[in-house]
C-alpha cells in the first residue's frame, strides 16, 4: 500500500470526473486546470490536450527551466563569503582525537549519538551494532543483524530505542519495507516513527507501533543515499540527497517535493540541515560540500580545495552553524568555515574512509566512524 | 533552483556524469602524476640514481619532489597534507616505493617510481587468485635477492598451492613462460616493469594490515557492474521513462517554483550570519566552555549544570532569541506555561503542546486523541477555549471528519504566530523571565516592592511577600 504522491494545492471537485479530491493544479498552454490524480493520468496516457504532444510539453519544460534559471539569477546579487567579510576570522581550532571507540570488527558504516550527550550507537558492516558510553568507552549492549552492511542506524528520541536498516532492505524489526537496501533512518521527533531513505529511490514515513507507511514520498531517478529532518519544532519538512545528484526537500504531510536543488557533480553522499533549519548542506562524490538557502533557493557556498580531490562522505554543521564537519574517503576531515568559505582545519587519525560524522547533541563532540573499525570523538 | 555545476579540475561535466565515484577520483590522480612527470610542464625529473655497484633507474624522490611539487601546484600550506595526499596516491597504485610493499610516501630520501598506465586502477583490474598465483610462482623461479618473497607472500602461496592443487601444473607452466619472456628483456627495463608489476599487486594483494584501496562503497557498486542498467520501478512500470518524471508533473513543479516568493542572497547571508554570531558563545567548538568541555577534561560539572533545575543566564537569555528556542528547552517551555498560567492565558501553548504530541502518538492512538483535543479546546463549551478566526475553525472540524496527524495544522500555526507576536513579547518582558535573565534574587525584590507598597496600604491588604510577588507577575 503506497500514497500516491503529488502536488495537492487545493481539495475539491475534480474538473473532469467531478469527485472531490485532492486537485492537482497543472498548467496546459498557461491554461490552469484542476483534475484528480487519475484524470491526469488518464490524460497523459491517452494522449494530450488539444494540439499538445510530448515534444511540446517537453519544451514548454525547457522555456520554464530557463525562466527559473533567470529569475533565480536575479536574487544572486552577492557572495555568501563577501557577505561574511566583515566578521572575525575564527581563531586556530584546537580539535584533537578525545576517545578512540574499538570493538567492530569491520568498517564501520554509520552512528548517532543519544539525547544525553555521552551514549551512541554503531553499525558495521559485520552485522553488528553496538551502543557505547563515549564519554566512558563503555560497550552497553551489542545487537547482532541478520544482515551484513548495516548502513543506518538511529537513536529514538527517549533513548530506549535504536533503529537500523541495511542491506536487507528492511528497517528494525521490519518496520520499514523498501525494495532495495535502506541508506538512511531517523527517529522523527518521536519514538513512534521513522523516516527512511532508500536505494529503491524513495523515502518513507513508518508508524513503528505497526509498521504501517505513513507517507512515501518519489522524486528522485536514482538511489537516496541520505536525508535529514529539519531542525524547527514546527517545521513538518526533510532534506534528501541522492546518486541522481539532487536535493530534494519534502512536505512530510503531502508527501510532496516543495523544492529542488541540482548543482552537484557526482552523487550526494550525506545532507544536513544548517541549525536554524533555513539552509543545508551536503556532501559529495565530486570532492565538494555545497550550502544551500532554502529561501534564496539556491547554492550560497562550495567548499573545495585544489588538494581535496577524494569524495566527501559525510556532513554536519556544530552548534552555531559556523563550522562545518565534513569527513572524507581520504580519510581525513575538513573542517569549513561555513560563512567564509575557507577551512579551519584538517584532522587526521582515521587510517581508512571517514563514513560518517555527528555532532553531539549539546555540540561538545564531534563523533567519527570510519572503515578502519573505530569510532573516534573529537573536541 | 540551484545554479548549474562548476568545473573540476579541468574535467568536463560529461566525463564525469559517466563516471562512477571511483573513477572520478582515479581520473583526478591521473591528471595529477601526468602533470608531475612531465618535466617541460614544471614537473619532476625523473632519473637514473647510482647506488653501490648498480644504477637504480627511472626514480624520483619522495620528499624533494613529489612533495615539493603537491605543495607547490596544489596550493597546499602544510606539509603534512601533502604527504598524506601522496600517501593515499601511493596507495592507489600510482606512485610505489622501489624497495617496499607497503604503498605510502614518506618524507625522508627514500626513491620512488611511476605505475605504468596499464596497471592504472582506472582500467578496472579485477585478478583472479590464479593471476595471483602465477606472479607468486614467477617470482620464486628467478633468483634474485630483489624477488625475494616476503613473508606474507610465502604465506599466500602457499595457501594459493593448496587450493589450487589440481591445477597447480598449469600455473607453474605459466609462470615458467613469462619468466622465458621476462629473460629477453633489457636489464634496466626488467628492474622497472618488476616493480611496477609488484606495485600493482601490492594494490590488490596488499600486506596484511595495509588498507585495501579497492574495496568499494557497497551502494555503488551495481553502477559499477552496470552502467546502463536503470533502476526497477518502485510501481513495476516498464524501465524506459521510469527514469525521468512526466513533463506534466515536471511543469506543474516548476509553475510552483516560480510562483515561490524567494529572498536575495545578500538578505539571506545578512540572516545567515546574524543567526550564527547569535549562537556563536554557545558553540564549545568555537568558545570556551564554563567550566570546562567533558570530553576534554573528564569533567562533567558542565553536563550537570546543564540538567539541574536551575538553568544558568546563558541559558535563559537563548530563550529571548525566538519562541522555538524558548520552546525547544524544557525549562523554557515550564517558565513559558507557568507564566501564562498566570495570566490565565495558558490554554493556548497547552494547545499547542497537544497538536505536538499528538503528531508523536502512534497510528492508532491518533483518532482518540484527535478527538480528545476538539473536546478539550475546540468544542462548544470547551473547558480550555482557544481563540481560531473562523476559516480555520471550519478547515479544522472538516478535518476531523477524517482525523488525522495533521488535522490541526493550520489551528497550530495560527496559534503559534499569535503567542509570537502576543504573548511570547510579554513573557519577554515580565518578571518572571526577567528575574532570572538578570540573575536577579528575590532579596532585591524588597526594592521593588516598597514602590507598590503604597497601593498595597490602599487597598488595606497585608504586605506579604507571596501577595506582591503574584502582583508583580502580572504586570
Amino acid at each position: 500500500m503506497c500514497d500516491q504522491t503529488f502536488m495537492a494545492a487545493t481539495f475539491g471537485p475534480c474538473e473532469s470526473c467531478g469527485k472531490p479530491s485532492p486537485l492537482m493544479n497543472i498548467y496546459i498552454k498557461n491554461e490552469a486546470i484542476n483534475y484528480c490524480s487519475f484524470c491526469v493520468e488518464l490524460m497523459a496516457c491517452q494522449g494530450l490536450q488539444s494540439g499538445e504532444s510530448v515534444a511540446s510539453l517537453k519544451r514548454e519544460c525547457e522555456s520554464l527551466k530557463k525562466k527559473l534559471e533567470e529569475e533565480r539569477g536575479k536574487l544572486n546579487d552577492v557572495e555568501l563569503h563577501q557577505v561574511a567579510d566583515k566578521i572575525e576570522v575564527l581563531g586556530a581550532l584546537a580539535i584533537k582525537t578525545r576517545r578512540v571507540l574499538k570493538g567492530h570488527g569491520n568498517k564501520v558504516l554509520c552512528m548517532d549519538w543519544c539525547k544525553d550527550k555521552r551514549r551512541l550507537v554503531s553499525s558495521s558492516q559485520d552485522g553488528k551494532v553496538i551502543v557505547w558510553d563515549g564519554f566512558t568507552l563503555s560497550k552497553e549492549n551489542g545487537i547482532s543483524v541478520p544482515c551484513t552492511w548495516v548502513m543506518a542506524c538511529a537513536y529514538a528520541p527517549t533513548g530506549c530505542a535504536v533503529a537500523c536498516g541495511g542491506l536487507d532492505n528492511k528497517c528494525s524489526k521490519a518496520v520499514a519495507m523498501h525494495t532495495n537496501y535502506v541508506s538512511g533512518c531517523t527517529f522523527t521527533n518521536s519514538d513512534n516513527q521513522i523516516l527512511t531513505s532508500s536505494g529503491d529511490g524513495s523515502c518513507a514515513l513508518w508508524d513503528v507501533e505497526s509498521g504501517q507507511l505513513l507517507q512515501s514520498f518519489h522524486g528522485h531517478t536514482a538511489d537516496v543515499l541520505s536525508l535529514d529532518l529539519a531542525p524547527s519544532e514546527t517545521g513538518n519538512t526533510f532534506v534528501s540527497g541522492g546518486c541522481d545528484k539532487k536535493a530534494n526537500v519534502w512536505d512530510m504531510r503531502s508527501g510532496q517535493n516543495i523544492q529542488s536543488f541540482e548543482s552537484h557533480v557526482s552523487d550526494i553522499n550525506c545532507v544536513k540541515y544548517y541549525p536554524s533549519g533555513d539552509a543545508f548542506a551536503s556532501a559529495s562524490d565530486d570532492a565538494t560540500c555545497r550550502f544551500y538557502d532554502l529561501r534564496a533557493d539556491r547554492e550560497v557556498a562550495v567548499y573545495q580545495k585544489d588538494s581535496v580531490i577524494f569524495g566527501a562522505s559525510t556532513v554536519d554543521f556544530s552548534l552555531s552553524g559556523r563550522l562545518l564537519f565534513a569527513g572524507y574517503n581520504d580519510y581525513t576531515i575538513n573542517v569549513w568555515d561555513v560563512l567564509k568559505g575557507t577551512r579551519s582545519s584538517i584532522l587526521f587519525g582515521h587510517e581508512n574512509r571517514v563514513s560518517r560524522v555527528r555532532v553531539s547533541p549539546d555540540g561538545t563532540a564531534l563523533c567519527s566512524a570510519s572503515w578502519d573499525h573505530t569510532l573516534r570523538i573529537w573536541a | 533552483m540551484a545554479e548549474g555545476s562548476k568545473e573540476q579540475g579541468g574535467l568536463s561535466g560529461a566525463d564525469l556524469e559517466e563516471d562512477s565515484p571511483n573513477m572520478i577520483v582515479y581520473r583526478k590522480i591521473e591528471d595529477i602524476v601526468t602533470r608531475i612527470q612531465d618535466e617541460k610542464a614544471g614537473g619532476v625529473s625523473i632519473r637514473t640514481v647510482k647506488s653501490f655497484l648498480s644504477k637504480i633507474p627511472s626514480v624520483v624522490s619522495g620528499k624533494g619532489d613529489i612533495v615539493q611539487w603537491l605543495i607547490k601546484n596544489l596550493n597546499i600550506e602544510d606539509p603534512a597534507e601533502a604527504i598524506h595526499l601522496g600517501s593515499l596516491i601511493a596507495a592507489h597504485g600510482y606512485i610505489f616505493p622501489i624497495s617496499d610493499h607497503v604503498l605510502t610516501l614518506k618524507d625522508d630520501g627514500t626513491l620512488y617510481r611511476f605505475q605504468s598506465p596499464y596497471f592504472w586502477p582506472s582500467n578496472c583490474w579485477e585478478p583472479e587468485n590464479t593471476d595471483y598465483a602465477i606472479y607468486l610462482c614467477k617470482r620464486t623461479m628467478q633468483n634474485k635477492a630483489r624477488l625475494e618473497l616476503a613473508d606474507y607472500e610465502a604465506e599466500n602461496l602457499a595457501r594459493l598451492q593448496r587450493a589450487f592443487a589440481r591445477k597447480w601444473e598449469f600455473i607453474f607452466m605459466q609462470a615458467e613462460a613469462q619468466v622465458k619472456i621476462d629473460r629477453k628483456k633489457d636489464k634496466a627495463e626488467r628492474k622497472i616493469l618488476d616493480s611496477q608489476e609488484r606495485a600493482f599487486w601490492d594494490v590488490h594483494r596488499p600486506v596484511p594490515g595495509c588498507v585495501n584501496t579497492t574495496e568499494m562503497d557497497i551502494r555503488k557498486c551495481r553502477r559499477e557492474k552496470n552502467p546502463h542498467r536503470v533502476k526497477k520501478s518502485v510501481y513495476g512500470v516498464p524501465d524506459d521513462g521510469q527514469s525521468q518524471p512526466s513533463p506534466v508533473l515536471k511543469i506543474s513543479f516548476l509553475n510552483i517554483q516560480l510562483d515561490r516568493h524567494c529572498m536575495k542572497v545578500s538578505k539571506v547571508a545578512d540572516s545567515l550570519m546574524c543567526y550564527t554570531e547569535q549562537f556563536m558563545e554557545y558553540d564549545p567548538f568555537v568558545s570556551a566552555l564554563e567550566p570546562s568541555n567533558p570530553w576534554v577534561s573528564d569533567d562533567v560539572t558542565f553536563w550537570d549544570a546543564e540538567a539541574s533545575k536551575d538553568p544558568n543566564q546563558q541559558r535563559v537569555k537563548k530563550w529571548g532569541f525566538s519562541l522555538d528556542e524558548a520552546l525547544k528547552d524544557p525549562a523554557g517551555r515550564d517558565m513559558f506555561l507557568k507564566f501564562l498560567e498566570s495570566e490565565f492565558s495558558s490554554e493556548n501553548l497547552r494547545f499547542w503542546l497537544a497538536v505536538q504530541d499528538l503528531k508523536q502518538r502512534p497510528l492508532q492512538e491518533v483518532s482518540s486523541r484527535a478527538q480528545e483535543i476538539w473536546q478539550e479546546f475546540l468544542a462548544e463549551g470547551a473547558p480550555s477555549s482557544i481563540n481560531l478566526d473562523s476559516h480555520s475553525y471550519e478547515r479544522t472540524s472538516q478535518n476531523l471528519k477524517d482525523p488525522g496527524r495533521y488535522s490541526y495544522e493550520d489551528a497550530q500555526e495560527h496559534i503559534f504566530k499569535l503567542m509570537k507576536s502576543d504573548s511570547y513579547a510579554r513573557f519577554l518582558r515580565s518578571n518572571i523571565y526577567q528575574d532570572l535573565l538578570l540573575a536577579r534574587k528575590k532579596v532585591s525584590r524588597t526594592l521593588q516592592s516598597l514602590s507598590l507598597s503604597a497601593f498595597w496600604l490602599f487597598q488595606g491588604k497585608s504586605l506579604t511577600g507571596k501577595r506582591l510577588t503574584g502582583l508583580m507577575q502580572s504586570s
